[in-house]
């Protein structure tokens, strides 16, 4: 029973369940057994449940903000890499060929990309490319070299792990020189574009994309035809780079940019003449053994 | 009455009780599978050439299955590393001896042939998972291991060819070797492994199969024996 009359004193009050048997008409509200309306009647107002967590309409409103975000994993975990592979055939299909064919206007981020950059096609397209440079050369030399008698044919596999070196850090080191790059510029003058380091490792790894049929085409020893493709070739991937790297860097100072710009334009050229002359060697560059004057000195006493 | 039976089909339960001095009492127990237990107590006590006899028999059961790749869940089911371990020190070692004097520009040493393999199947591996593959780490890693198998053939042929002569001859029978086995090999595997595949990303998987057995095809054709 309630304690009486003075306002100020202390008053304990019983069990909800005990006053409602004395005061029947009285509603009451108890905060140990829930029944399922004033819950929703919580709900409904907005409050959020802290203590009770297995409620459904709780985990139906997280559910629903959860699923327009991706998760952030740390990336140590598998998670965090599973998400840059969450593309289909038909996607990688259409960034290739987006990159070997460049639209003025069409920048490849915006329109292939669409914030969702993947690692499969800048990882494969790097080791095909190490694969088919390696193959394509060993093929070149031996039909270059194959008429003359003291050839002996060899495999030449350790320029497969020069190829990967080389390949790897220009599709890999160099677009975090150029993140890290832009990343400073940024802060410097306000660029209305920015790219992430995934997005400019997809373009870079994209853009590689053209040199592997060009590479085949390298096998066969006529210099003009090789000359040709490696100019098709870099203007190709180079436009690409370049109609991609303009937005970010089109708002600094025009030194900078030039410099930006040239930068990009000469390695992608250095690469590929760097290619074209270590792996392929021309119907000129023979090794003078037939005719040396070492091999007449040995001759001659004999 | 026979309306009333019908719409009351268990009325006639509500009848039946039990004296309650019959006991009610019994086991209730899980049958272990008892035999298996007498099993993994023989195996202790059989001879280490029947242990060893049934890995063997085991291998050998995966290598026909890769010899007439069929829709079977039988290298998948219990993989094993036994058999891509002998295929892959073959090959390497046959791979070896050829043109190994000149060691600059030569073949691929023992410890490459080695890190290819692994190394690929590996990557292939973890490229399948990434996309959404179903199949287990080394259940792929035994699939890739054994479909090595027609290309370790065709390595044994190749070098009983270049005995004969280094002619165009042997050069297109080699030819012709090596292009029929990477394409067993590139067929068996993506056999057992395409299935655990989600459907619009088997050919993202099936790419990488197709390079590495192209790679290794490359090793095996391009051998060129030392004078």
């Amino acid at each position: 029973m309630a304690a009486t009359n003075d306002p100020f004193q202390f008053q304990e009050f019983e069990e909800a369940a005990n006053m409602l048997e004395i005061h029947r008409d009285a509603t009451t509200i108890s905060i140990e057994d829930d029944g399922p309306e004033p819950q929703k009647q919580r709900n409904a107002a907005g409050f959020s449940p802290d203590a009770d967590n297995d409620d459904p309409h709780d985990a139906d409103d997280t559910a629903e903000l959860l699923s327009g975000q991706k998760k952030n994993a740390p990336f140590w975990t598998f998670e965090y890499y599973q998400k840059f592979f969450d593309i289909e055939t038909h996607h990688v299909k259409e960034r290739i060929f987006g990159s070997m064919m460049p639209w003025p206007g069409k920048n490849f981020i915006h329109v292939y990309l669409r914030r969702n950059p993947d690692l499969y096609g800048p990882f494969w397209i790097c080791i095909t490319f190490v694969f088919a440079i390696a193959i394509s050369g060993n093929i070149s030399n031996f039909l270059v070299h194959s008429g003359r008698p003291n050839y002996r044919y060899t495999p030449e596999f350790r320029k497969v792990t020069i190829a990967a070196t080389a390949i790897f850090s220009y599709a890999w080191l160099l677009p975090l020189a150029l993140w890290g790059l832009l990343l400073w510029r940024n802060n410097k003058v306000m660029n209305l574009v920015s790219y992430s380091f995934m997005e400019i490792v997809c373009v870079y790894g994209y853009s590689l994309s053209i040199y592997v049929p060009a590479v085949v085409l390298w096998i066969l020893p006529f210099e003009w035809l090789r000359w040709c493709s490696v100019v098709v070739a870099l203007c190709l991937s180079g436009s690409v780079l370049v109609m991609t790297f303009w937005p970010a860097v089109r708002d600094d100072h025009p030194k900078v940019i030039i410099a930006i710009m040239s930068g990009i334009v000469l390695l992608n050229i250095l690469l590929a003449i760097g290619c074209k002359t270590y792996f392929f060697s021309t119907p000129e560059e023979s090794h003078p053994d037939d005719s040396s004057p070492a091999n007449e000195a040995i001759k001659a006493p004999s | 009455m026979a309306a009333a039976e019908d719409s009351r089909p268990f009325a006639g339960l509500s009848d039946v009780s039990i004296s309650e001095d019959i006991p009610v009492e019994g086991d209730i127990s899980v049958p272990v599978g008892s035999s298996r237990r007498d099993d993994e107590l023989s195996t202790l006590d059989e001879p280490v050439k029947e242990t060893i006899l049934r890995d063997l028999r085991a291998v050998g059961n995966k290598f026909v299955h890769v010899l007439y790749p069929k829709r079977s869940s039988a290298l998948l089911r219990d993989w094993d590393l036994w058999g891509p371990l002998l295929l892959c020190v073959t090959l390497a070692l046959l791979l070896q001896g050829g043109a190994a004097d000149s060691d600059d520009q030569g073949g691929p040493q023992f410890a490459e042939v080695f890190v290819i393999i692994w190394f690929g199947s590996i990557i292939i591996t973890l490229n399948s998972k990434l996309l959404g593959g179903t199949i287990s780490f080394f259940q792929s890693l035994c699939v890739l291991g054994y479909c090595i198998m027609p290309l370790t053939v065709a390595m044994a042929v190749c070098r009983l060819v270049l005995l004969g002569g280094t002619g165009m001859v042997s050069f297109a029978v080699r030819l012709a070797v090596v292009t029929a086995s990477f394409g067993w090999s590139t067929f068996a595997s993506t056999a057992f492994l395409t299935d655990s595949q989600p459907p619009n990303r088997k050919a993202l998987v099936v790419y990488p199969v197709f390079l590495f057995y192209f790679v290794i095809g490359w090793m095996v054709l391009t051998f060129s024996p030392s004078q």
